[in-house]
């Protein structure tokens, strides 16, 4: 039994019962400096001439039979941090304690072990899973590879796992291409609930489906984590799915939370200029708008070259507006797409951290600008 | 009323296949007027797609057949028109994007080669006269440094970037009808804020009516001045956009409406429409809704008789026995010329 430090429990005693007990307030999960870089290969030594930084120091916490929701744009890092997370791609650094264990210092057969704890639901129904498989043997892998049951017993648990997310038995023995986009992916969260896991990643679950489709699965994840005390870490680009389905929900933006806080309280009062002008970029479903729409020029930039600084300042409205109001010494020109802008110095040179804004206790948002 | 610039009426379309004849478009009507937005909403698989394909008669004869139907685009029938003549109604008087702006761009070719093809078919202008349209038509969509994107390929652009440059590649021709199929599906939602901008002024500048085929009722909210819904193949509701979203009238799209989350609205349960779109190859009998309507209860009527659609109220048409109205309402060909009155919300720009 070798863990790493002395303050983790091993996951031998973590797999008892009594051990599977969090102590009061602990969170289910927490994640800690999370990063992921890829190395940029170049020549024909395939020398590595830089890094993408995916993710560069995330940090959250998901509490039991909880929901964080995860939201940014595409290329942003969000689903990164859920494959690196669950150790679907190694981590560069950072810490994830998952029941006060130290997961990423586990190896082998105790990691197979604690992973039974830890699912991923994927965006795309129809890649993730296996054509040549029947419904049967794809739900039922898991329960056998794990040990959990075998023949009669494992085909009961298929059956009964097929019942809850609402398909019917008798389409174990059916192949995934015969199943529409919905009816795919309750076979991909009956999968992924084979093991009873009590944290499951949901990367993108409903952003394939028909529009009357995604509420139904909505539902059921709801339904699940009632009945079963499952914490979701729901990485969404929808923001108002996200409102509706999320406890808590942090914003990303070129590998960084920018802002994290209470969903009502994000979405009501949100602090950080990404945020704001996200938020203001959803259509609204009424032919009489009456929110203010700021639209972001420019895209994202590219995470090999992230901009210095707060990685927003080249399209922050915020950190003009205060430029006007400050001495000069304070502020620097700076080129953006062919226009000149004068900005606040210490957002091109100094990246914010996230600290507590006006607000709801716990809302926290990177910005020099924003109080 | 002025004159409609595109009108369809009663088109029935029929796919082939080897397990028989499927629908993807029955009894379809539609009428766009000159400058307006009629979008097009739906689900995968409920025949928007192959409704603006006919349009530019782009499917494949075999499998698609035509059963019955006209489109009459500016008083011509275009079901009628040689293969030859639609060439010059393509891309000139109707242009088309779609929603996967990397496939539907030649990887091998240069931005700039791909909008001249265009110019020089329809307008007769090549060489350094198709480059100055180009050019002109990548400023006018709010691309930077032009000049130089024209020699660009459209793998070193962003997935924005290129929906903007299909857009200049459509509208170089100055098309009096833009059909524009899921434009922002496959982009995050503050870029697809800048495309609806970039559309809604380009039709103001140039009066263009525009077809917006989406599922998102958001951007339909937002963008469109009529609206029709389809389900199963055919339109069950069209109305304006302001009345359609006041007032819903067909259970299916007051299902839509009651399932998706809404910004700010505070809903422990989202409501939902059970079961799923019916397949084509196996629709029910009756009204192909009524499986999942909760008005039915048990009426006959509804699992024998498909309703058509009516005008239930003046310039909103509905199909559904169930409907206020219905039985005594007449059947007639949707025509709304209505514009929306455009609330334009204030705009922050950011240049940067």
């Amino acid at each position: 039994m070798s863990s790493s430090t002395a303050d983790y429990r091993s996951p031998s005693d973590a797999l008892s019962a009594a051990a599977m007990q969090l102590a009061k307030g602990q969170p289910l999960l927490e994640v800690r400096d999370l990063r992921t870089y890829f190395p940029i290969k170049k020549g024909l030594l395939q020398r590595t001439v830089g890094h993408v930084k995916a993710v560069d120091g995330v940090t959250f916490n998901v509490p039991v039979a909880q929901t964080l929701g995860l939201v940014g744009e595409s290329g942003c890092g969000k689903t990164t941090v859920g494959r690196s997370l669950l150790r679907l791609i190694p981590a560069t650094s950072g810490e994830v304690v998952f029941r006060g264990m130290d997961f990423f210092a586990y190896r082998g057969e105790e990691l197979r072990k604690l992973r039974r704890q830890m699912q991923i639901i994927f965006q795309d129904p129809m890649s993730s899973l296996n054509p040549r498989m029947t419904v049967g043997n794809i739900i039922g892998e898991p329960i056998v590879v794990h040990g959990i049951a075998k023949g009669r017993d494992k085909d009961e648990l298929v059956a009964s796992l097929l019942t809850r997310v609402g398909l019917d038995p008798s389409y174990a023995s059916r192949y995934p291409h015969e199943f529409s986009g919905g009816q795919r992916q309750r076979i991909g969260i009956a999968r992924a609930l084979a093991l009873s896991p009590s944290f499951i990643v949901c990367d993108e679950p409903v952003s394939a489906l028909d529009v009357s489709i995604q509420s139904q699965i909505l539902n059921l994840l709801q339904d699940l984590q009632q009945e079963r005390n499952i914490a979701y870490l729901f990485i969404a680009h929808n923001l108002a799915v996200v409102e509706h389905f999320c406890d808590e929900v942090a914003v990303m933006y070129l590998g960084r939370i920018v802002e994290k806080a209470g969903s009502k309280e994000l979405y009501g009062n949100p602090k950080h200029p990404y945020t704001k002008a996200l938020l203001s970029a959803v259509p609204d479903i009424d032919p009489r708008p009456r929110r203010e729409r700021i639209v972001l020029q420019g895209e994202v930039p590219s995470p090999s070259r992230p901009p210095t600084g707060c990685a927003f300042h080249p399209r922050c409205a915020l950190t003009r507006e205060a430029a006007k109001g400050a001495s000069a010494a304070e502020t620097t020109e700076i080129k953006v797409g062919g226009d000149r802008l004068r900005v606040l110095t210490k957002c091109v040179m100094e990246a914010p951290e996230l600290e507590q804004k006006q607000g709801e206790p716990g809302h926290v948002a990177a910005c020099w600008v924003s109080r | 009323m002025p004159e409609p610039l595109l009108q369809i009426r009663d088109l029935n379309i029929a796919f082939e296949t080897s397990r028989g004849d499927v629908r993807p478009v029955r009894d379809m009507n539609l009428t766009i007027f000159p400058g307006q937005t009629v979008a097009v909403v739906g689900e995968s698989g409920c025949g928007k797609s192959v409704t603006a394909m006919s349009i530019l008669q782009l499917l494949p004869k075999p499998p698609a057949k035509y059963l019955s139907g006209q489109i009459f685009f500016q008083g011509r029938d275009l079901l009628k028109e040689s293969e030859r003549a639609m060439r010059s109604v393509r891309g000139k008087d109707i242009a088309m994007i779609f929603q996967e702006p990397m496939t539907s761009l030649n990887p091998v070719y240069t931005i700039g080669d791909q909008i001249v093809e265009a110019v020089a078919l329809h307008q007769g202008k090549s060489g350094r006269a198709g480059y100055a349209v180009a050019q002109q038509a990548l400023e006018d969509v709010g691309i930077a440094d032009p000049a130089r994107r024209l020699g660009e390929y459209p793998h070193q652009m962003s997935g924005g970037m290129r929906q903007r440059v299909m857009i200049a590649m459509a509208l170089s021709c100055q098309p009096k009808l833009l059909i524009a199929d899921e434009p922002t599906t496959a982009l995050d939602v503050t870029i697809q804020a800048q495309i609806l901008e970039l559309l809604r002024k380009l039709q103001k500048e140039r009066n263009m009516a525009i077809m917006l085929i989406t599922h998102d009722l958001g951007v339909v909210a937002e963008n469109a001045d009529a609206v029709a819904v389809m389900y199963a193949s055919r339109n069950v509701e069209t109305a304006t956009v302001e009345e359609l979203f006041d007032h819903p009238m067909h259970p299916y799209t007051e299902g839509l409406f009651k399932s998706i989350p809404k910004l700010g609205a505070n809903r422990d349960r989202l409501d939902t429409i059970p079961g799923t779109v019916p397949n084509p190859q196996r629709f029910p009998a009756g009204c192909k809704f009524h499986p999942r309507c909760h008005r039915m209860q048990g009426d006959v009527k509804c699992s024998t008789v498909e309703p058509n659609l009516r005008e239930v109220q003046p310039a909103h048409w509905a199909s559904c026995h169930h409907v206020p109205g219905y039985e005594s309402a007449l059947v007639t060909i949707p025509t709304i010329s209505h514009k929306r009155q455009i609330t334009a919300r204030v705009t922050q720009e950011v240049n940067a």
